[in-house]
């Protein structure tokens, strides 16, 4: 049902005021709510901050900067360092990005350039859409017993320890997860490049490569940076695939193909068994410095989709 | 609850019929929550902690709340997470692998008993062509997953393994990733054997370990087994069994190759138990013993009477206790676990006793 005014309005001048001013109060109530939610977000946020440098009070007390580039990990004596986790957490994550790129930036053009209707593109988009929709657990044993033997292939031929597991399998897995959310923005932003823009391009006599290349990427690279931004939060966070095929050795990892470990999964390993208050505050410690890399990444990304479409 | 149920479906009714009820039927799942929380006539127990007799808890509590109509919910959430949870009171047992370390025992500030339920035993596992049957030394168990045995052909292993042909391949660790009583069994074997273990890394759930891969759990261990030539692992007995993968021979204190069965874990606790059954069976004394063998403990208070717990709740505790330790029993062995010895049942016997109520004894 549509409701226009002249259906609402009752003939009466009062009712008409009455009407006018319940229509004022909803206005004034509904921002109310929308400001509230807004609120809730960011208080929920700062909450969780506190709360974690609360509870890891004691170890940041106990190493306080030692934590970040100690090497040990000792459960048993008690003595707590993250920088091998620290490490193969950018590694895996930043690894898995450059290989998700070279797949989402081609995806990206191909369904928001040259197929964006048809049953081929709507079979496609609903394809990676299920891509993401798979738990990553599945996508942890779909590594470990496909992918862990076709790496280790590979590293008998390249002629590294044959171990299958590692930093670089960890990164396949990831790459294929986060394609999804970096091909779908950059596929959204690609096709709202406006036509009026390629037509002059392409009326100067421009090919379709040219007009991408000069014309769409430019125009949309700030877009499909945020879309790569939020691809790389969900691979710093990963954990369940990642444990699965990353050899969780406490290590600091000599290669792309060495066993490492990352803060995410380090705490899911370990969090149930852990008894003692220095242990379970280094646990929480973790959380906190992986919360922080978060956010720095994310603000440095701000920083350069600013920049970038401050250039446009 | 008849009535409640009739003012619910009134309410709700209302609800759907009129918009000015929304809230109601918004509010109706959680009302219903608190509704059956706060009206189960039955009592309840509420336990958490170890994974490992997860599969012969849920089995025995199923049968028990069948026969007795006493519901008990088990959450395996790991030895650790049980000891926490009970030290916070917010449980009325937990499960654990582990004996509860001193600080631990701090802070529960009261006296805990560690009631034994059935034992466990963790096999060395390899990934050879031909799946022989390997025989191992403790010492050369320790140097393996110290990183200082490298090769399947070191002559240490191929002494005592004569006709066995092993390659000349690297050996691949692999061990837990995950805090688990498994590694916590396993390390404390490894402590009890060598010395140097003993000083470099220790024994506990989580560990800083010297050499290899580390595996999410049981089925990670055995994934990277399997499919990894020249691995070298340890699993809990019954996930060996259930999955056909091949086990080592170990030589025990007495100096016997013990193949690990059911049977070999039952008879390592064939010693000298204590009073109070915290007994760490690895690398026992017992003749026919499997030496990386350990019990299962359920953890409870010496005196079930703290956040207003009511009387009826520590006896209903005690009689599942009781039950566990005796009819109980027979659910272990199907289940590929080892049943208590004689000696334990009997020690249990004590220590179930000597649980009260207000200071009165509750079983006479």
């Amino acid at each position: 049902m549509n409701h226009t005014i002249a259906d609402v309005a009752v003939p009466t001048a009062r009712s008409k005021i009455t009407l006018q001013y319940k229509r004022v109060v909803s206005e004034a109530s509904f921002r109310k709510i929308l400001y509230l939610a807004g609120l809730s977000l960011l208080i929920l946020l700062v909450a969780i901050f506190f709360s974690l440098v609360v509870a890891s009070l004691p170890a940041l007390r106990q190493f306080g900067f030692s934590f970040l580039v100690g090497k040990t990990w000792d459960p048993v004596r008690g003595e707590f360092g993250a920088l091998a986790f620290l490490v193969g957490t950018l590694m895996s994550s930043f690894m898995a990005l450059l290989i998700a790129m070279v797949f989402s930036l081609p995806i990206s053009i191909f369904l928001g350039e040259y197929f964006r209707q048809g049953n081929v593109s709507t079979f496609m988009k609903s394809v990676i859409e299920l891509l993401a929709g798979i738990p990553s657990v599945i996508y942890g044993f779909w590594g470990l017993f496909l992918l862990v033997p076709l790496v280790r292939a590979l590293e008998v031929k390249l002629g590294v320890a044959p171990q299958g597991v590692g930093i670089f399998t960890s990164s396949l897995v990831l790459a294929v997860m986060i394609i999804p959310y970096a091909s779908s923005i950059g596929t959204e932003v690609i096709s709202l490049v406006p036509s009026d823009l390629k037509e002059a391009a392409l009326s100067l006599g421009a090919t379709r490569f040219e007009v991408i290349r000069k014309v769409i990427l430019p125009y949309a690279s700030s877009g499909i940076f945020a879309g790569i931004l939020l691809a790389l939060g969900r691979a710093l966070g990963e954990t369940m695939a990642v444990t699965m095929v990353i050899g969780n050795s406490n290590f600091l990892p000599k290669s792309i193909f060495s066993p490492g470990n990352t803060m995410a999964s380090v705490i899911a390993n370990e969090f149930t068994e852990a008894t003692g208050s220095l242990y379970l505050a280094s646990l929480i410690e973790l959380a906190l410095v992986l919360f922080i890399v978060t956010v720095i990444i994310n603000v440095l990304g701000k920083l350069i989709i600013h920049k970038m479409s401050a250039r446009k | 609850m008849k009535d409640n149920l009739k003012w619910f479906a009134k309410n709700l009714a209302k609800g759907l019929r009129k918009k000015k009820g929304l809230m109601f039927v918004m509010l109706f799942p959680i009302l219903l929550g608190l509704c059956s929380s706060g009206f189960s006539a039955d009592v309840e127990l509420i336990g958490a902690g170890a994974t490992f007799p997860y599969p012969l808890y849920s089995k025995m509590f199923d049968v028990y709340s069948k026969e007795y109509g006493v519901k008990i919910n088990y959450q395996a959430i790991g030895s650790g997470g049980g000891i926490r949870q009970l030290t916070n009171k917010t449980v009325d047992f937990g499960g654990s692998d582990a004996i509860m370390s001193a600080e631990d025992m701090k802070s529960a500030k009261v006296s805990v008993l560690h009631i034994p339920i059935c034992a466990g035993a963790v096999v060395v596992t390899y990934n050879l062509a031909g799946d022989p049957q390997l025989k191992f030394t403790p010492d050369i168990i320790a140097d393996i997953f110290l990183g200082k045995i490298k090769k399947w052909s070191d002559s240490r292993i191929t002494a005592i393994n004569s006709g066995i042909k092993l390659p000349d391949t690297d050996i691949i660790v692999v061990h837990r990733s995950d805090g688990s009583g498994t590694t916590s069994i396993f390390s404390s074997y490894l402590s009890k054997v060598s010395t140097e273990w003993k000083e470099k890394v220790g024994a506990g759930p989580s560990l800083n370990w010297p050499a290899g891969l580390g595996g999410k759990g049981n089925p990670g261990v055995a994934g990277l087994v399997k499919q990894t030539p020249g691995s070298f692992g340890y699993v809990e007995l019954i996930y060996a069994l259930q999955n056909k993968m091949p086990y080592g021979t170990i030589k025990n204190k007495k100096g016997n190759f013990i193949k690990p069965t059911i049977a070999s874990t039952s008879l390592a606790a064939n010693i000298a138990l204590p009073d109070d059954m915290k007994v760490d069976l690895a690398d026992t004394d017992a003749a026919e013993g499997y030496s990386i063998s350990g019990f299962t403990w359920i953890l409870v208070y010496k005196e079930p009477n703290y956040r207003d717990r009511k009387e009826e709740k520590a006896k209903a505790l005690v009689n599942l206790l009781w039950w566990m330790t005796h009819e109980g029993q027979k659910y272990a062995e199907p289940l590929h676990y080892a049943p208590l010895s004689k000696a334990a049942v009997g020690k249990a016997e004590k220590l179930i006793k000597s649980i009260t109520y207000k200071e009165k004894p509750i079983l006479k």
